[in-house]
């Protein structure tokens, strides 16, 4: 079994975003860590290779700082890396889908590819869809159960009220990965050592032949959400609080 | 007059009242309200009442429903067949799904789970890195696909005279996927990420059983119930109640969260509710530094009151 990882270099959920310039983020001085679904499409990954044998591989594509993002999830059990690399930070979907698909079929078709359901920091879902329509796969997105026998692979992704969808896909297939799937493991310290010895093949985007300004969704302008701040706390009896609180939601905010 | 489809969702026939918002963000243009394979005896006032000119009934030989790509490939003929220059839908696990199929074959541009939407300009405001930043995008292509975020944009009259009308598609199976089965989880609920009220129980909830207390209260607000990853954690509620980073997202007009601390996490899944209101006992939890209206006190006391007030 070969499988591609498909994993984003982002920048940490917990950091504060900075924008520069109109259209772009300060990332020089930002941490950044793998997308965080695309832990739950690496950890399955590896457990299936695993438990059948053959290789994960894991690819991106990402500024060149990515490599030391993809060098921490090789802990978890890749067995390579392709990296991608790109200046752009918003790269549009389309291309980056192309320039999967072109390290994808360079490297050799896999039998199955894993994505995060989406990415945290561009928040498109749509990458790994364009990917699979390029490549001829069949795709699911969101998947929380996975069985896979011979041919084909059985999984379920939540529809919303309570409903679950069951589908079959033939191999090979892309599935996008969330949470309930598995837990990511933490590696171990042997592991981490494993890992720096990995191969990170690194390719440049244009060696594929692909324009990163050739995008066709532009980015105008980004700008920060300020926070809310200064809450109105309620005081007085549990009674009064409640029955203020009421009012205001009905009276002044009119959300009730 | 441009014409602009709209992907309707229905729920037992009735009309999703995330599509209305979506076909009034298609106000101003010529509404074609695109229905897959569902009767829409029930829908069709509501359609008419919201602006659409058009029903469309999509149909084909195959089942529809048994595979997403055969629905992309119908929506897609009807884009062509109708001249629509424009396709937008509910950014759900449904409206998403086919959307972003949709732009993947017919490899044209798609924003997605957008608040703000300008047609006529191809201009969109959408969330970047977990709502702490909106970008401006602006898409380069024929037809603009795109998907809105629920509760985003108010739903709004505007009563036209939509006639229904037939589309047969001609789709093609590839044979490789099928959906054989949907499986209904748990009692009708309603769905977390189109509620437009949600009430959240955290760690402080203590036991699964106690989420009654949250129903309870949910079903007079009309709300649905979420959990916070530590309620989740610890095994208190099923993933699918999650909201929050590697959960849902959620932008309900009242999120009330009763025993959540407020973790960046937390955040991420529903910074963008219109008001939020915050329950806990901790009078330094984070989440009072971010939330519109709070109470300190025990949710225990607090909750079942509000629930008898309402």
């Amino acid at each position: 079994m070969k499988i591609f990882v498909c994993l984003k270099h982002v920048p940490d959920t917990a950091i504060n975003i900075k924008v520069s310039g109109t259209n772009g983020y300060e990332d020089s001085e930002v941490k950044f860590i793998p997308n965080p679904y695309d832990e739950y499409a690496l950890e399955e990954a590896v457990s299936i290779v695993e438990e059948q044998g053959g290789e994960v591989v894991i690819i991106t594509v990402g500024k060149p700082e990515a490599a030391a993002t993809i060098r921490g999830a090789m802990a978890m059990g890749a067995d390579r890396a392709i990296l991608v690399k790109t200046d752009n930070q918003f790269l549009d979907s389309s291309l980056t889908a192309e320039a999967l698909k072109a390290a994808i079929e360079a490297d050799g078709m896999p039998d199955m590819i894993f994505t995060g359901k989406g990415s945290v920091d561009t928040e498109g879902f749509q990458t790994h869809y364009r990917l699979a329509r390029a490549l001829g796969l069949p795709v699911v997105n969101e998947v929380s159960v996975l069985t896979l026998d011979n041919e084909a692979v059985q999984v379920q992704r939540e529809i919303g009220g309570g409903e679950k969808q069951v589908i079959r896909m033939t191999l090979p297939c892309l599935i996008g990965a969330t949470k309930g799937l598995n837990e990511p493991r933490y590696p171990k310290f042997q592991a981490i050592m494993k890992a720096k010895k990995k191969e990170i093949k690194e390719m440049d985007i244009a060696d594929f032949g692909i324009d990163p300004s050739n995008g066709r969704v532009t980015i105008e302008r980004l700008e920060i959400v300020p926070e809310r701040s200064g809450a109105r706390m309620l005081d007085g009896s549990v009674d009064d609080q409640v029955t203020e609180l009421v009012r205001v939601l009905k009276e002044d905010e009119k959300v009730l | 007059m441009a014409g602009t489809g709209v992907l309707i969702e229905l729920e037992n026939g009735m009309v999703k009242e995330t599509s209305l918002g979506v076909m009034t963000a298609a106000a101003g243009s010529s509404i074609h309200a695109l229905v897959l394979d569902e009767d829409v005896s029930k829908a069709k006032d509501t359609l008419t009442q919201y602006g659409a000119q058009k029903i469309v009934l999509i149909k084909a030989e195959d089942d529809l429903n048994k595979n997403p790509e055969l629905q992309a490939q119908a929506l897609i003929q009807a884009i062509d067949s109708l001249g629509l220059d424009a396709l937008l839908a509910t950014a759900g696990a449904i409206g998403g799904d086919l959307m972003a199929r949709v732009a993947a074959i017919r490899e044209e541009p798609l924003v997605t789970d957008c608040v703000a939407v300008n047609i006529g300009e191809k201009s969109v405001k959408k969330s970047h890195f977990s709502g702490k930043t909106f970008a401006t995008l602006k898409v380069d292509s024929p037809v603009f696909l795109c998907t809105i975020r629920p509760n985003s944009i108010e739903p709004a009259v505007s009563p036209s005279q939509g006639e229904v009308v037939e589309l047969m598609a001609e789709v093609k199976d590839a044979g490789q996927l099928e959906i054989i089965d949907v499986k209904k989880e748990s009692e009708s609920k309603l769905d977390l990420t189109e509620a437009s009220i949600i009430i959240t129980g955290g760690r402080a909830i203590k036991a699964a059983e106690n989420y009654s207390m949250l129903e309870a209260c949910a079903q007079k607000l009309g709300a649905a119930v979420g959990a916070s990853r530590a309620a989740v954690d610890a095994g208190y509620a099923p993933h699918s109640m999650q909201v929050g980073q590697t959960g849902k997202t959620v932008s309900p007009k009242l999120y009330i969260a009763c025993g959540v601390s407020g973790a960046v996490q937390h955040f991420a899944g529903m910074r963008t509710s219109k008001i939020i209101v915050a329950i806990n006992e901790d009078k330094d939890a984070p989440i009072f530094a971010k939330c519109d209206y709070g109470i300190i006190g025990d949710i225990f006391e607090v909750v079942p009151k509000l629930t008898e007030k309402l």
